[in-house]
């Protein structure tokens, strides 16, 4: 009997918590709505699952628990309903699989129009490289990084002179403009992961990764490190604030290009 | 009725009886035993001994994260030193350990009808390397620098570097050696198991005769061979990069603004080694758990297992797909977006088979004669948490649900549930259905009920929330949650109450070990046979089973392991080796 | 990954015809007391140590396999600089065949019963094992003599471990053959003999085809053999 009762206060008692807990995602700040939506359906599949199996278990454990003088069935086998459940199973894993897969392929395709900015990540803190006029960016080699050059850019490469660079501030993005964030790394793993923007992708030493996504709300968000990498791992937070074109075009104007950052440094050497 | 008919008279077994060694001093009865029994309870002790170390660590994680700031002795350091080593302890060193060469040791030739394994020496050497790696392992505790705090996935470059404690100091260097160690004592121990298997069944013991623990413990058993060369192959190249400077893992890196001399190496190729033994390992855990608890539900609910053959079959199929869904540990980790498709499909496709076995397991309970022994209603409680955490398995293994969700306090919440808790709630079951089988006496059951109430509860308590903050976004290996924007007072308020939780059933976790010691004296007699079962175990002329396990002559095996509750039989099972036959009194539809 | 798939699926296609002898499709509660009618599928006639060592060279075989799979893994990537063979690795090969032939022959003498041949294919077999062995310690004094040290580039690091892999296992190898011979010399009872014998023939022969798919690799034709089939394919 108490059996019975516990098996079905789990179900109620997570239902309950699922729906009436504080505890939720943060109000999303970019177009992957479509994410949330996966999660939403996989959700209530998963959920009408879980309590039909241990709301099933809890009839079973209080029917046919045992008394004096009962005999269980013999029943082998029942391919029927093993053929039944198996479909029914395949069915609703499908139902979770194509629309994940739908969005996936979203995911991964970046537009055309997205503009390109690059994060990079070293312990513990982050940078960030624009492509200047010219909208493309400089190549890069971890062999380059010295303490002018932190980001590694290659000073012969002609389209990486007018690049911005933002070393170990805040970035800013304009609001409604996808954004392709290329991800690099020039020491460990690290992860890029604004829990607001739902998006995130681990950055490799040695590599380039990427993800993609449209800031839909402006505002300051906090950047967090989602692979660990080292002791001050908990501590790599950064900022990003999504802001109106104006602001964005202020901010831009105020920062710093690859030549003039390393302008100083060549004037010294020439005297 | 069951009638012994002459026909079913068959001679005595022609197995060729192997020759046992036989001890002749307390140092090899008890100490260098070749006895399988022996090896198991040897294996079974140094894996709790190991997990108890790894279950204080956990208390301390959570004395950080619920109470952060109030205990200064837990440093960054610590923190990582105390995840990276409680993770590596409860996957490798005690779940696997306990599992296959606990009751893998234990139970392998007693449910198969053989004298004991069929290579006891190698089997005995396995334990005393495996009591190495675990030694090794501990040893680092003691190292200059202490034990490595690289999380238990080791993921190069971070492992063998000065920013993570132990990367370049003897930590990380003891590790891959236990590790090492580790899979070189389990390949000997696995190789008995598979060859018991496959040679040493009894007469009549078919396949379609084996209980499902053999079948799981078998079926892990094979994959965990194919599996552990590829964590060994990880292992020997980070060795190499960490203590002769070679960069198979490490790509030219600049560390705190100085050009390391490594260059060219690929960290992402560690995560491929890493996790094409590292899923396999999931089911290594996974699958001798739904071998036992289908026996133990079976026995107790006194009826035979719904679907014996699906089950066989999900097994072998499950034991099959698990190699080629290693990447789904690697949807955000920056490998080609596109493999993203294939992974996702082949891990939604695995979740098949593994809820035709949840099926099954409730669909034995229905019109079944339940007894709500200790055995039993941890087996219930491992359908609850199992169907929890397979289910959540579901999110991360959709890749693009995984992509917010990965890294965080859910993937934590997921893995504890499913491969953590389950697996561990019927290794409790198992312990309490078995002892009596090893000791001769019953375990004590006032203790045991409190044991099972605190400690399904508690986890399910610690557990089911926490996916919550995951949900949230609070990353995982955070041992500060502060100055976090995503963090509410309440979230702080949730992990208190969940550090709070983890004390209790770490606390209940005492008193089973206590109950362990206590009832060897003091329990209950059980008798040879106390929960009337099918299985060979139970039909040992003497309890505990002596050396060589059946007496003179080996039982001959005349039906599978499950003839509950038969109809027209006169009690409410038939052990697997009583002669004769009777008729269904209905062929199943 | 695509090479140690390829072995699983080997492994899965022995596993699966094993299986498929095991009537796992019947309905074990129909089948009662008939034990005396599945006696042949108790177990297979094979001596049980066969089996053993044959799921121990499956273990092996997945190993080289995910270091050849790690191996294409790497060679993927554009810097990619193969190290020169040394010659001597061809006397080498020729060294280790001599071996595996002798051993054939000791297991050959075996079977019919003569001590004595089998004392010198034992010993043939030991000698050019160990000639192998030293053979190879050469080759990788001529490479670093040579300039390509163990940590100077990833080929070479792979060269190395591949190799060096290679030569514990026939190290191994070694100790074992040492107990046959031990028991060849002291008498061992012929039927223990040839047992043991046909164990280490088996694992010879398993390693010899392991170095020359390690000398495949290393030589650079197992990637042409690759692409030639990928051209086929596509």
């Amino acid at each position: 009997m108490a059996v019975a009762l516990v098996l079905v206060l789990i179900v109620v008692g997570s239902v309950l918590f699922h729906f009436l807990s504080p505890w939720w995602w943060t109000p999303i700040a970019s177009n992957w709505d479509y994410i949330d939506n996966t999660i939403i359906i996989t959700f209530w599949i998963t959920g009408v699952v879980f309590a039909a199996v241990v709301l099933f278990m809890a009839y079973c454990v209080f029917r046919f628990r045992h008394r004096e003088g009962n005999q269980a069935a013999y029943e082998p086998e029942n391919r029927r309903l093993e053929s039944w459940l198996t479909v029914v199973t395949a069915v609703g894993v499908t139902a979770l699989l194509v629309p994940g897969l739908f969005v996936w392929s979203r995911f991964v395709n970046v537009p055309s129009d997205a503009t390109e900015v690059e994060v990079v990540g070293q312990q513990w803190q982050w940078s960030f490289r624009l492509p200047g006029k010219d909208g493309k960016l400089g190549t890069s080699d971890t062999r380059d990084v010295n303490a002018e050059n932190p980001l590694g850019v290659i000073a012969t490469d002609a389209n990486g002179q007018d690049d911005v660079v933002v070393e170990a501030a805040d970035l800013h993005l304009p609001v409604g403009k996808p954004v392709k964030m290329l991800l690099r790394s020039i020491d460990v793993l690290h992860d890029f992961y604004v829990p607001e923007f739902r998006a995130k992708m681990d950055m490799i030493p040695g590599s380039v990764t990427y993800f993609w996504f449209t800031p839909t709300k402006t505002g300051t968000f906090q950047v967090l490190c989602a692979e660990l990498c080292g002791q001050g791992h908990p501590m790599m937070h950064g900022v990003v604030m999504v802001d109106t074109q104006e602001d964005y075009l202020a901010w831009l104007g105020q920062q710093q290009t690859f030549a003039q950052l390393s302008a100083p440094q060549q004037m010294g050497s020439a005297e | 009725m069951v009638d012994i008919t002459p026909a079913d008279a068959v001679p005595p077994a022609e197995v060729a009886e192997m020759e046992l060694y036989h001890p002749h001093s307390w140092w090899t009865k008890y100490v260098f035993s070749q006895d399988a029994k022996v090896i198991a309870i040897q294996y079974s002790a140094t894996a709790t001994a190991i997990g108890m170390v790894a279950l204080v660590l956990s208390w301390l994680m959570r004395l950080q994260l619920g109470f952060p700031g109030t205990f200064d002795f837990i440093t960054p350091e610590a923190y990582y030193q105390f995840i990276t080593m409680h993770g590596m302890i409860m996957v490798i060193y005690l779940l696997t350990a306990l599992f296959l060469g606990g009751f893998g040791n234990y139970l392998i030739p007693l449910m198969v009808g053989a004298r004991d394994m069929v290579f006891p020496y190698v089997n005995m050497l396995s334990y005393w390397i495996y009591l190495l790696a675990v030694l090794v392992l501990v040893s680092s505790f003691f190292a200059p620098g202490g034990p490595t705090g690289a999380g238990w996935t080791l993921y190069p470059p971070q492992a063998i570097m000065t920013g993570t404690p132990g990367g370049q100091d003897w930590g990380i260097i003891l590790m891959l050696v236990s590790l090492i160690l580790f899979i070189i004592g389990f390949t000997m121990g696995g190789l008995n198991y598979v060859v018991t298997v496959l040679q040493g069944r009894t007469r009549g013991m078919t396949l379609m005769r084996l209980p499902l623990t053999v079948w799981g413990i078998f079926t892990a058993t094979v994959m965990a061979l194919l599996a552990f060369p590829a964590l060994f192959v990880a292992c020997v190249m980070m060795l190499l990069d960490r203590a002769l400077g070679t960069s198979f893992f490490m790509p030219a890196i600049v560390e705190m603004g100085e050009q390391l001399q490594h260059g060219g190496g690929s960290p992402i190729l560690f995560q491929h080694l890493f996790w094409f033994f590292g899923h396999p390992e999931v089911y290594i855990v996974a699958l001798p758990a739904f071998g036992i608890v289908s026996d133990l539900i079976s026995t107790h609910a006194r009826k035979n297992i719904f679907g014996y053959r699906m089950m066989v079959w999900a097994i072998v199929g499950i034991g099959a797909l698990s190699f080629v869904v290693w990447a789904h540990h690697m949807y955000v980790s920056g490998m080609h977006p596109y493999f993203g498709f294939f992974f996702a499909t082949t891990t939604l496709i695995i979740a098949v088979p593994t809820a035709i076995k949840v099926y099954n397991w409730v669909l034995t309970l229905w019109r079944g004669d339940i007894h709500l022994t200790i055995p039993m209603l941890f087996a219930l409680a491992f359908i609850v948490t199992f169907v929890n955490g397979g289910l959540t398995g579901l999110f991360l293994g959709n890749v693009v649900v995984d992509v917010p969700l990965s890294d965080t306090m859910f993937v934590v919440a997921h893995f504890h549930m499913v491969m953590g808790v389950a697996p561990i709630l019927v290794i409790f079951g198992a312990i309490y259905h078995w002892y009596p089988k090893v000791t001769g006496r019953m375990l004590n059951e006032t203790l045991g009920r409190f044991h099972f109430w605190i400690t399904f509860l508690g986890a399910y308590l610690i557990f089911f929330p926490m996916h919550y903050l995951g949900l949230m976004g609070v990353p995982r290996r955070y041992n500060e949650l502060t100055d976090m924007t995503i963090m509410t007072e309440s979230a702080h308020h949730l992990n208190s109450f969940i550090s709070i939780m983890a004390f209790m059933v770490g606390f209940a976790q005492i008193v089973f070990l206590f109950n362990l010691i206590w009832s060897i004296r003091h329990g209950r007699e059980a008798g040879g046979n106390p929960w009337r079962a099918t299985t060979l175990e139970w039909q040992t002329p003497q309890t505990p089973p002596a050396h060589g396990n059946f007496g003179k002559d080996l039982p001959i095996v005349y039906r599978w392991a499950y003839d509950y509750s038969v109809p027209g039989a006169k009690e409410d099972f038939i052990p697997q080796n009583v002669p004769g036959s009777f008729a269904p009194s209905r062929e199943p539809a | 990954m695509s090479v140690i798939l390829v072995f699983l699926l080997v492994i899965a296609g022995i596993a699966g015809w094993w299986l498929s002898h095991q009537r796992l499709m019947t309905k074990p509660w129909l089948e009662q007391g008939m034990a005396g009618d599945f006696v042949a599928l108790d177990r297979s006639a094979l001596p049980t140590a066969k089996i053993g060592l044959g799921v121990f060279l499956a273990v092996v075989g997945c190993l080289f396999a995910l270091f050849t799979s790690a191996y294409f893994m790497r060679m993927a990537l554009s810097d990619w600089r193969p190290l020169p063979i040394p010659p001597l690795l061809w006397l080498n090969t020729g060294v280790l065949v001599l071996s595996s032939i002798a051993i054939q022959c000791a297991s050959l003498a075996a079977r019919k019963g003569q001590v004595d041949m089998v004392r010198l294919g034992l010993a043939t077999a030991g000698l050019t094992a160990l000639v192998f062995l030293i053979g190879q310690l050469v080759a990788w004094r001529e490479l670093s003599a040579d300039g390509y040290f163990l940590a100077s580039n990833p080929a070479n690091s792979f060269f190395y471990l591949l190799t060096g892999m290679h030569g514990l296992h026939i190290l191994g190898g070694l100790v074992g053959l040492g107990r046959t011979s031990v028991g060849a010399w002291n008498g061992a009872q012929p039927q223990r003999l040839r047992l043991s014998v046909e164990l280490c023939t088996m694992y010879w022969h398993f390693l010899l085809f392991v170095w020359l798919a390690i000398f495949a690799l290393l030589a650079g034709w197992a990637s042409t053999l690759i692409d030639i089939c990928r051209g086929l394919l596509t």
